[in-house]
């Protein structure tokens, strides 16, 4: 008799109606939202404020260096002294004294600036009041050996290496971007989806065990049915739970930035300041199309097959051995010793995608780890939008099938015996043992 | 073919431990059959194998003349000694939830799971989650699922633990009434009291061997030893009491009576009947009390594991 589909019912049903469940499908988008909605708040505040800088300048050399900004007023103080111009700034509570001392020549310059202030200033505004001073500096030393300022503007060119592989394929660095971020999504997205709903998995295998209901079920079904349902029945949870997720997040981000008119766009992670530093360079349209052109260059087909086949092969794979964990064990607190084997290996993926995927997608260790089961998915998935072979992706998959194969048969052997066992926690050797119960 | 079970000759390896050792039952159609012995006899691992939980290592086990199959999950209710449900689910889901996992279709489950509702008086309680139930109401759906897809075996695993005497009651004349509707129950239990109200073939485990099997009936036929009960009363008990002391084989007594001078237990030859012992009493003094004394389960079960 098959079971199957009438288990995968309740456990996506029961999961569905669980009232933490619910709240969490809606509160969590709602609390992400949130957070990120009060970190663009915050920082906005921060840029908001007003200083006032004052310029003590005895050279004269930067009068018109020092331009208002949004933020920024710089006040010039250049007919005091400079023990005067500090009590001043000090009993005006200007945000600090930039100071520049006389020097003869300009080349004497990198001694005689100082910057007083209450406290300790920030970095941005110190970098900022240097580029500006080297700026001129450059400039003058360059009149003075001759150049002019339009042959010095004329001489500054952009470059951008236009890549292109050996096939003919061009790529660019906004390419490499759009890879990264396609990769780091997939990888992220499968490692959050094995730490949730495994964990989901592992703990209704428990319940089943702790309400003593296991023995009545494995009457009626195979344990391997009862834990390929569970599997399923979860994961389908999960997918619903995640689809709202994504609906409801980006719904919210869209009503919140409008509410609160944070443009969360402005948010920037490392990623998207290399887009828009090169965008800086080149112009916004160019890179806009580059970034389209570069989307539509990526092996969409074969990201979708690869996506689908090794997200469900990792997930399922790793997803048996939590379920195995759950029914070797009585109640969550002994799970310990048994999940550092199955994060560790997850981690470990994760970091190699993070650091030496970006760094080189096709150097030795990328490739090894994208072989290993284990590891596999989350790294092949990091990798295939750089151009993974066919053969590799088909030969990692077949390694991961046949991993997955063997997962289950070893977890289906652990589940056999062990939702049957109880009161004492098992070590490793008993588990050895129950394979060959 | 009379009997719905035969287990033959079934042995079970966990590692180096021997769980059953060449046992062999048969269970005959329509009786209730129980299952005894101390805690890890290997009572539960024979239950697991018939239900299909465990594989025996060795050994066969038949049920109504065929070998053991998936298929005959439906013909079996089980009620484990580990028992529980779902506690977040609701009664009714949960109750039609384990049925359709025995192979009922959900409307022939609904029809069923109402009749059985009534029966027990219990019908409010379908939208009940099982956490809000107390632990016998929480039995009683347990029951009720175990015997909705009227198997034709029943396997009762100490069914009564966890009953107050009234529901334990009304469990037990389920059972039998399921009994002469046509079930075969196997009854796996310490509870001698209820073996004695209950059973009528039991098989007896220890340490991973079958040691005694057959028909209540007869084992304690084979078990009596000719001995009576008596209570007597005369003017002249000393003398009595030494002229029965010279012709058998006596021990004190004790039980409850109002006004006997001499209690005691006597044991006659196997060739002497009851009557003549009787009427050397009645010579002698008042009989108020006479009764032979037939083993108990308990006495059985306790003597048989100790010789083991």
């Amino acid at each position: 008799m098959n079971h199957l589909p009438l288990i995968i019912k309740r456990e996506y049903l029961t999961k569905v109606k669980n009232r933490s469940f619910i709240v969490m499908t809606f509160l969590s988008p709602l609390i992400m939202i949130a957070l990120i909605a009060v970190v663009a708040y915050l920082s906005q505040l921060n840029n908001d404020k007003q200083r006032t800088i004052s310029v003590l300048d005895e050279t004269g050399f930067f009068n018109d260096v020092f331009q208002n900004t949004e933020n920024t007023t710089y006040t010039s103080l250049n007919e005091l002294n400079l023990d005067d111009a500090i009590a001043l700034v000090k009993e005006k509570e200007d945000y600090g004294l930039l100071h520049i001392a006389k020097i003869d020549s300009i080349d004497a310059i990198s001694n005689n600036v100082k910057f007083y202030s209450e406290e300790s200033p920030s970095l941005s505004i110190m970098s900022s009041l240097e580029r500006k001073i080297e700026k001129r500096v450059q400039e003058m030393k360059l009149k003075k050996e001759g150049v002019s300022l339009a042959q010095i503007e004329a001489s500054t060119i952009n470059l951008d290496i236009s890549q292109e592989s050996f096939d003919g394929e061009k790529t660019s660095k906004e390419g490499n971007v759009v890879k990264l971020i396609f990769g780091g999504v997939a990888g992220y997205l499968l490692f959050m989806f094995i730490i949730i709903y495994g964990n989901m998995i592992m703990r209704s295998v428990i319940e089943e065990k702790t309400s003593r209901i296991i023995e009545v079920i494995i009457s009626s079904v195979k344990p391997v049915q009862l834990m390929l349902g569970k599997i399923i029945g979860t994961s389908l949870a999960g997918i619903t739970q995640f689809a709202i997720w994504v609906v409801l997040g980006g719904v919210l981000m869209v009503v919140v930035s409008a509410i609160l008119g944070i443009d969360l766009a402005q948010l920037q992670t490392p990623q998207q300041e290399m887009v828009t530093q090169a965008m800086e360079a080149e112009g916004a349209q160019a890179i806009a199309e580059n970034i389209f052109i570069e989307i539509t260059n990526l092996p969409i087909l074969n990201l979708v097959f690869a996506f689908i086949f090794f997200f469900v092969g990792g997930y399922l794979l790793y997803s048996s051995l939590y379920a195995a964990i759950g029914a070797a064990v009585d109640n969550e607190t002994d799970t310990q010793q048994f999940m550092l084997p199955i994060l560790m290996p997850l981690i470990l993926a994760v970091y190699v995608g993070v650091f030496t995927v970006i760094e080189d997608p096709h150097g030795t260790v990328s490739t090894v780890f994208s072989f290993i089961p284990l590891t596999s998915p989350v790294v092949m998935l990091m990798r295939i939008p750089f151009g993974v072979p066919l053969w590799q992706q088909g030969l990692s998959l077949i390694l991961l099938i046949g991993t997955f194969m063997f997962a289950v048969w070893f977890a289906a052997k652990i589940y056999r015996v062990g939702i049957l066992m109880y009161g004492k926690k098992p070590t490793y050797k008993e588990l050895f043992k129950w394979l060959k119960y | 073919m009379n009997d719905l079970l035969v287990a033959d000759s079934v042995s079970k390896n966990f590692g180096n431990f021997k769980a059953l050792n060449q046992v062999s039952i048969a269970v005959p159609k329509g009786s209730i059959f129980g299952l005894l012995g101390p805690n890890g006899a290997g009572k539960t691992t024979l239950i697991r194998i018939i239900n299909q939980i465990t594989m025996p290592d060795e050994g066969s086990v038949l049920l109504d003349g065929q070998p053991l199959k998936p298929e005959h999950i439906k013909d079996i209710g089980y009620l484990p000694e580990e028992r529980g449900l779902y506690k977040s689910m609701k009664v009714g889901e949960q109750a039609l939830y384990l049925a359709q996992l025995k192979g009922m279709s959900k409307a022939e489950a609904k029809s069923r799971l109402k009749y059985w509702f009534e029966k027990l008086e219990i019908g409010d309680w379908w939208n009940k989650k099982i956490q809000e139930l107390s632990k016998g109401q929480a039995q009683k759906i347990q029951f009720i699922v175990t015997v909705l897809h009227k198997p034709k075996l029943l396997i009762f695993d100490e069914p009564f633990s966890g009953f107050d005497p009234i529901n334990a009651n009304l469990i037990k004349d389920e059972i039998l009434q399921l009994r002469d509707e046509g079930a075969t129950v196997i009854f796996s239990t310490h509870r001698m009291e209820s073996v004695e109200e209950l059973c009528d073939h039991i098989a007896l485990l220890h340490k991973s061997n079958k040691i005694l099997d057959g028909k209540l009936n007869d084992i304690k036929g084979q078990y009596k030893t000719n001995t009576f009960e008596v209570g007597l009363q005369s003017n002249n008990s000393t003398a009595v009491l030494n002229e029965i002391k010279d012709r058998f084989e006596v021990l004190p007594a004790t039980f409850k009576n109002l006004h006997d001078d001499i209690k005691l237990n006597i044991k006659i030859n196997e060739s002497a009947s009851s009557n003549d012992l009787l009427s050397f009493l009645t010579s002698k003094a008042e009989v108020h009390h006479f009764v032979e004394v037939i083993p108990s389960a308990n006495d059985i079960f306790i003597q048989t594991v100790k010789n083991n």
